[in-house]
């Protein structure tokens, strides 16, 4: 909170974050992101920071279902929404569809940028399972879900960045995932 | 980054009070604008007031059949919005040509308005800039400036203004509604935005400690076949060299009404009145279109590296007039 009553400005929060489906209660400095506070207070180091500034995609987590960046969330402003990182994906010792795509079509090489493709390959499929459209939807009709095509594909997932270029694998591995992720979302 | 205070508050007065109470405090949306200039060091409020808790998300109808777009709705919600997309298409595309999905999701329709130039000097602490530390200079005058502005600029500043949404906004009409301590109030769009002047750290119209509540956007006729496009240096998300939404409404051959905006050109979203008044009443032929697109750019004073833009936004106008035209079946003709 703010004011300690003493006249002081309060610049810490005890803060509950709920992170894949586990309540944490945790004291944070009011300017530590939801990135850092995954990372270092809860030891889910499975979400990487690549550019720490909105650029590269690499820290995207779910919030409330929905996917954004968590190097530019602070970390209690995130109280009281549902988090899901990348460890949060898989359900009991199963690889969720999109995860076993990834492996299975050389969906990644290094595999730094891996967990924020993963969990923006999650949003992005609800995001068009709720008829979203993209810069590169063509019907103009407001009514109709367009068609999950690679070029609809590359589009939507162009906030995530591949240094190792792996592209193409990345977009058959969602294209080829996306009709199992929809029965298991 | 320095230490801030945080508070979240679900009703409007007192986020206005918690502001206004408090020097060097600032509301918190979205935040992929202002959390990334704190990083920066750009930004350095002492208490952030987080106002996503207002029920501020709303997207709404207007009596006069227009839309109210509430100030936290996201850049997503407005994008997909039926409404938006069958009254203005153009405002859909523009939001989904902006940013990145996980950015439009967080990004909010008040924070859109408000957000910074993405001017390398303007970001650079190390750097002098008269939009972060008045009277220090502009290096971008006589340095980087090759996606800087050719209209309405002056030599205290040359940066343009980053939004893409904002574009179609002002080509609609659209109208800001906010709250203050003092009442509510409203400011056009198209007034919303200040003239570089000498004071290029002077940004918006809006009073001290006001709180962006809505766009609200008129019915506009003419907005229903209506398209933005978008030049930029790679395919997909990076901003705008040169952008420009358009509007037609042409029945029996003459142009009833025509909404053209720029984005990248100015410090502001520019509505290209003089292209408008050159086409509004007319037949649409290629001549018109381009003498439209002549008038409107006379007054374009490019940078050493930027006159490209001016032929960029040029050929822009011509293309979207004239695939608008063709759309409605009112083709242009010689």
């Amino acid at each position: 909170m703010t004011d300690n009553g003493r006249g002081e400005i309060e610049t810490r929060s005890e803060i509950s974050l709920r992170v894949n489906d586990v309540d944490y209660r945790v004291a944070v400095d009011n300017r530590r992101t939801l990135l850092d506070a995954v990372r270092d207070d809860l030891g889910l180091t499975g979400t990487k920071k690549g550019c720490d500034h909105g650029q590269c995609g690499a820290c995207t987590v779910l919030l409330g279902g929905r996917r954004v960046l968590s190097c530019l969330t602070l970390a209690v402003a995130a109280e009281g929404a549902a988090v899901t990182t990348v460890e949060g994906l898989a359900g009991d010792g199963e690889l969720r569809p999109i995860q076993e795509a990834f492996v299975r079509l050389d969906g990644f090489q290094c595999g730094f940028c891996t967990p924020g493709q993963l969990c923006s390959a999650v949003g992005m499929l609800a995001e068009h399972a709720a008829g979203w459209p993209s810069a590169v939807t063509r019907d103009g009709s407001p009514e109709r879900t367009p068609e999950l095509t690679e070029e609809e594909i590359r589009e939507r997932m162009s906030g995530n960045l591949c240094r190792c270029s792996a592209y193409p694998s990345i977009v058959r591995a969602i294209l080829e995932a996306s009709a199992r992720e929809a029965v298991a979302g | 980054m320095r230490e801030f205070a945080y508070r979240r508050t679900s009703r409007i007065d007192e986020a206005l009070h918690l502001v206004a109470r408090h020097e060097g405090a600032r509301f918190l949306a979205g935040g992929t604008n202002l959390v990334d200039l704190m990083k920066a060091g750009v930004e350095s409020p002492a208490r952030l007031v987080d106002i996503r808790s207002l029920t501020l998300d709303e997207i709404g109808e207007t009596p006069d059949g227009g839309l109210v777009l509430g100030a936290t709705a996201t850049n997503s919600a407005v994008a997909a919005d039926p409404r938006v997309r069958g009254r203005y298409p153009a405002l859909s595309q523009a939001i989904l040509l902006g940013a990145s999905g996980q950015l439009r999701n967080m990004a909010t329709v008040g924070g859109n308005l408000l957000q910074r130039t993405r001017c390398a000097y303007f970001t650079d602490t190390s750097e002098p800039c008269n939009r972060r530390v008045p009277g220090s200079g502009c290096p971008a005058i006589d340095g980087a400036h090759h996606n800087h502005a050719i209209l309405g600029w002056t030599r205290h500043c040359v940066a343009t203004h980053p939004s893409d949404m904002a574009v179609p906004l002002i080509a609609f009409d659209a109208v800001v509604r906010y709250e203050a301590l003092d009442g509510p109030g409203a400011i056009p769009l198209s007034e919303f935005y200040l003239p570089v002047g000498d004071r290029p750290d002077r940004e918006t119209a809006l009073p001290d400690g006001a709180l962006i509540t809505a766009v609200t956007v008129p019915a506009v006729k003419a907005a229903g076949r209506s398209r933005y496009r978008k030049v930029r240096e790679r395919a997909s998300y990076a901003f705008a060299t040169v952008s420009v939404a358009a509007a037609l409404d042409v029945r029996d051959g003459v142009v009833q009404d025509v909404r053209l905006a720029l984005g990248g050109v100015a410090s502001r979203p520019w509505r290209a009145r003089l292209a408008e008044s050159a086409l509004r009443g007319g037949p649409l032929t290629a001549e018109r279109i381009s003498a439209a697109a002549d008038v409107e750019l006379a007054a374009a004073e490019p940078l050493r590296d930027n006159a490209y833009k001016v032929t960029l936004a040029r050929n822009l106008i011509e293309a979207v007039v004239t695939e608008l035209a063709a759309d409605t079946g009112e083709e242009s003709n010689g």
